[in-house]
């Protein structure tokens, strides 16, 4: 008997968290091209990210940055055969609705591009599942609390400087250490605190982790890189621009990945890391002006 | 006697495939342990080998270059238990689609099955339902994730499971095939039933 596939149970929460686990321990990089995705796919990337710009370009060109052209989209959805995901600014439902009506397989509701609202997507209401950057405890389990299915650390995208990744994910794994050992008041207190919901802060201290999958992204440009934020706890790791800024992206993309598997051997490390030409230029995240931060985007 | 099952840790659901094995392991009151593998030199070790859920292009790229892939069939041929869950069944395959053709992505070979990718389409069409195997009474809760089916299966596969007359499950001596991601439900027969193989 036939039965019907739409009838099934689609875009549950075990549906978007049990995707978003599936990328684990893999590397998502930003491509603006046919060309650059089939480039990601190759060098083994877990999944792509569909931009009409890479954020070092975003960051140059200034102006309002919005969802890509889906033209760009479905042309990247018909080339390659691993996830696309595609980012929506952050509170405009309908980019994300339109997204999602393309096909995509993850929406990044991004502060990489320009904000509508200080309000989030609702992410619930969606079929398919949502990543969002966060920079402390707070601002993962706020987007946890709206749907997110994974968490990425923010950084500072488009800079190719790994700092202000390096600071937000210890941030956010200190604390949730913090929350070893305090009890139902306390952290009562810490939910009110972070404006989320005691059971959300509750579950965290109980699996000394956050409940979603948490990704390392912003400023990300070398093998050594990649394997720093997995040395430091990520599941996995978002290239930005730090792939296709360099001077040999194909070499630079497989390197990467390769970096992210072998993350806590060094010596491996050193061979990956050999004759990948010259990196991202990039941007010393502390020569930017405080409005010119876009990990202070998202609320 | 103590099993030491071996799970390939390059990328995927992996944490949730050792919790799942190491919860079944503890019902079974036998001795056992679970370790990762991500490098060439552990599975001989292994008296069986779990492949997870992940992209099958990214594991199987750098199964062949940590040099895992012939390790595996050599496994395979001392007839070692071998499950492969989604891309764990895609890389399980002999023989793969257009899809699988276009990326050139390496498989293990070992199973007399065609094999296609993202069968049952993308994200926003993966599904959850209680599935019918023919090795347990109850059905199982499976869960699929851009999930593979089986295209066509030899004489030599038992085929454990359909959805709308795509295998979705099978059996080949000791090697078995799921689409779907029992590690993501609380359900631990598959597991059970695999480490009896």
């Amino acid at each position: 008997m036939e039965i019907k596939i739409e009838d099934f149970r689609h875009g549950t929460e075990l549906l978007k968290r049990g995707f978003a686990s599936l990328q684990k321990g893999g590397v998502i990089m930003d491509v603006t091209s046919v060309e650059q995705a089939r480039i990601a796919e190759d060098a083994g990337a877990i999944a792509v990210m569909a931009l009409h710009a890479v954020p070092a370009d975003i960051r140059k060109a200034g102006g309002v940055a919005r969802m890509a052209d889906p033209a760009v989209v479905s042309g990247i959805l018909d080339a390659v055969t691993i996830p696309v995901m595609a980012k929506c600014r952050i509170g405009h439902f309908v980019e994300a609705k339109i997204l999602e009506s393309l096909g995509v397989d993850m929406v990044d509701e991004s502060e990489v591009l320009t904000p509508v609202d200080t309000h989030h997507v609702d992410k619930r209401e969606f079929t398919v599942p949502f990543v969002c950057g966060a920079r402390n405890l707070g601002e993962a389990l706020r987007r946890i609390e709206e749907g997110a299915a994974m968490i990425r650390t923010k950084g500072e995208a488009g800079t190719g400087d790994v700092k202000e990744a390096v600071r937000h994910i210890k941030l956010i794994m200190g604390e949730i250490r913090a929350l070893k050992g305090k009890n139902e008041e306390e952290l009562r207190d810490v939910a009110k605190e972070l404006k989320v919901p005691f059971e959300l802060v509750q579950e965290t201290a109980e699996l000394q982790r956050l409940p979603v999958v948490n990704f390392a992204a912003g400023g990300v440009a070398t093998p050594a890189d990649a394997a720093l934020m997995m040395q430091l706890g990520a599941d996995g790791v978002f290239v930005g621009s730090g792939v296709f800024k360099s001077e040999t992206p194909d070499k630079m993309a497989a390197a990467i990945v390769e970096a992210v598997n072998n993350f806590d051997d060094a010596k491996k490390l050193a061979e990956i890391s050999k004759g990948l030409g010259i990196p991202m230029k990039g941007i010393e995240v502390s020569t930017l002006r405080e409005e010119e931060l876009l990990q202070v985007r998202g609320w | 006697m103590a099993v030491r099952i071996g799970i390939i840790a390059i990328q995927g659901d992996v944490e949730e495939h050792i919790r799942a094995m190491e919860k079944t392991l503890a019902e079974r009151a036998g001795q056992g342990e679970v370790v990762k593998i991500r490098h060439r030199g552990i599975v001989s070790s292994c008296d069986a080998i779990l492949i997870p859920g992940g992209e099958s292009t990214t594991i199987g790229r750098l199964m062949e270059r940590e040099g895992i892939l012939s390790e595996i069939r050599e496994a395979a041929g001392d007839e070692k238990p071998i499950l492969g869950t989604c891309a764990g069944l895609v890389l399980l395959a002999k023989e793969g689609d257009e899809e699988v053709a276009k990326t050139g992505q390496p498989l293990l070979g070992l199973m007399d099955i065609r094999v296609k990718r993202n069968a049952f389409g993308r994200q926003r069409e993966s599904f959850e339902v209680p599935l019918r195997l023919s090795i347990f009474e109850e059905p199982f809760h499976a869960v699929f994730i851009r999930a593979p089916f089986i295209t066509h299966a030899a004489d030599s596969v038992d085929v454990l499971a359909t959805l709308n007359e795509h295998i979705v499950a099978a059996k080949q001596r000791n090697l078995m095939a799921l689409s779907f991601h029992p590690e993501l439900t609380e359900d631990r027969r598959i597991y059970h039933y695999f480490l009896d193989l």
